[in-house]
């Protein structure tokens, strides 16, 4: 690329003028024991090409400026891959479904250019019992790695690696289970579940693992722990209404939901029950 | 760039009421029970439909429902087996759905300020009011068909069938209460197919189908009755 003496800026200069206004309402709490609100704050100067995180960035640079509380928010890679960002965006999670068609994904991936000049969006944290408010829209998902530790993973010995060809898996299980892995762990399946449910998570895991050689071993114990776990951690039951499906950042299809279904099944029968 | 450094205090979280029943066991009771009640409900259309043979016809029907079975089963016997199947049948669809709702209630105490929906059908959102409303319809409609308590002609099942949608606004009642019936439906065996674990990706378009199928033939099948008496076609 050749660099003008301003930068590669220069090449987009007409796109330069186009900032764009935003009312945000953002949802104001300093901790989980203290009530939160819904707090309105101008940005005049949004660029279209900014990620919603870097909104939320010069929204935070304005606060701090005038002396205020930073709005706190999770993020991480910034690529949407790590599953640490994520807030409702206008009532939906990471904003999906807010364009029909438009391709899934996570809150660092949103671009502010899916917006218009003068809107007003509502930004609140995930909500629910199993996800306690930190503080503004930063929640603990930490019931998450207690359902992931109840059995979403594998035993195996430590030492040399096996040889790969030692256990053949058919492509179609391990395409199957590799759709299944691309589960970043988010949250957007409870969010946006009217049970606040965690099944899609739970289902992504035991799906991934169950499909492979594997995973075998532990297949009944995994999926009755990992249900188990998860009622323990206060999440709302599945009644199968695809809000979870349709808010995934990756997709994780209703497919999974009905094996974790078939697995519970299959292990009740097989007399696995879960540790208390 | 500016970062922004969040301490998480442990130890803050206080732990939520368990819940005592798996999730998953609820949906298993509440799925096979519907599937009960959907099955009832099939031969209880072809049933009705026999209205159509006139009045002789249909209460004989009725009679035989009572003598099934005889003699080899006493009086109405098989009759009451069907009853305390469909009565244990709604009662634990019932305790499943209450629970499955407290549940959901004690997971999200707090609501979104904005909450937009992208993927629930009509159906999917009514299930709980829906259900409700059914409850309170059957009621109504055992009282009106079964019991003639709220019937006007308590002659016969056949008179009764006349009293009751001869008159519009009871003939508007069964409609939005049997509409509400297929949406559950609709949504219902969709559900169950999942929680049965018998779905998958390449079934899902095929159980979908399925569902509205046998939701749309069923609302059709029961409002072919009420409309024919209304209309004066079956008199």
């Amino acid at each position: 690329m050749t660099m003008t003496e301003d930068g590669p800026r220069a090449a987009t200069a007409p796109h330069e003028e186009r900032t764009m206004r935003i009312t945000l309402r953002v949802w104001r709490q300093e901790n989980a024991a203290s009530p939160g609100k819904m707090v309105s704050y101008r940005l005049d100067d949004v660029s279209p090409d900014m990620s919603f995180l870097e909104m939320l960035d010069v929204l935070n640079e304005q606060l701090i400026m005038e002396g205020q509380d930073p709005v706190a928010f999770d993020h991480d890679c910034r690529e949407g891959i790590c599953g640490m960002c994520g807030v409702m965006i206008n009532g939906r999670a990471h904003g999906n479904g807010m364009h029909d068609g438009a391709v899934q994904t996570t809150t660092c991936q949103l671009h502010m250019r899916s917006f218009k000049d003068g809107d007003t969006i509502d930004v609140e944290p995930w909500r629910a019992t199993a996800f306690p408010v930190i503080k503004d829209l930063a929640v603990d998902r930490r019931a998450f790695d207690r359902i992931i530790q109840a059995g979403g993973y594998i035993s195996v010995p430590t030492g040399t690696a096996p040889e790969a060809h030692a256990t053949p898996v058919p492509k179609k299980d391990a395409d199957n289970a590799f759709d299944a892995a691309t589960c970043i762990g988010c949250g957007a399946c409870v969010a946006a579940c009217p049970n606040a449910s965690s099944m899609l998570f739970t289902a992504a895991k035991v799906t991934h693992l169950g499909l492979l050689p594997q995973g075998q071993p532990e297949r009944d114990d995994r999926v009755v722990n990992m249900v188990a776990q998860q009622d323990r951690e206060g999440f709302g039951g599945c009644t199968n209404i695809g809000e979870c499906s349709a808010a995934c950042p990756k997709g994780i299809s209703m497919e999974t939901i009905s094996r974790l279904n078939h697995d519970l099944l299959g292990a009740l029968r097989a007399g696995a029950r879960p540790k208390s | 760039m500016l970062v922004v450094t969040v301490t998480t205090q442990s130890g803050q979280r206080r732990a939520p009421k368990a819940a005592k029943t798996s999730s998953v066991f609820k949906k298993v009771v509440m799925a096979v029970s519907g599937i009960i009640l959907v099955l009832y409900l099939i031969a209880h259309m072809i049933g009705n439909l026999k209205a159509f043979a006139g009045a002789e016809e249909f209460n004989h029907y009725s009679e035989w429902l009572r003598t099934i079975g005889n003699p080899a089963l006493p009086g109405a016997t098989a009759l009451w087996i069907i009853r305390i199947v469909l009565l244990v049948a709604v009662a634990a669809h019932i305790w499943a759905a209450v629970s499955l709702w407290r549940q959901a209630k004690r997971a999200r105490p707090q609501g979104y300020v904005t909450k937009k929906a992208n993927a629930q059908s009509y159906a999917s959102r009514t299930m709980r009011w829906g259900g409700v409303i059914i409850a309170a319809f059957v009621i109504w409609h055992l009282l009106d068909l079964t019991w003639g308590t709220v019937n006007s002609d308590d002659s016969s099942p056949f008179g009764r069938v006349i009293a009751s949608f001869s008159n519009p606004v009871s003939v508007a009642f069964y409609t939005i209460a049997v509409v509400l019936v297929g949406m559950h439906l609709r949504h219902g065996i969709w559900s169950a197919t999942q929680t049965l674990g018998q779905s998958n990706r390449r079934r899902e378009v095929t159980v979908n189908y399925a569902a509205t199928a046998i939701a749309t033939v069923l609302t059709l099948g029961f409002l072919l009755t009420p409309f024919a008496v209304l209309f004066g076609i079956i008199e």
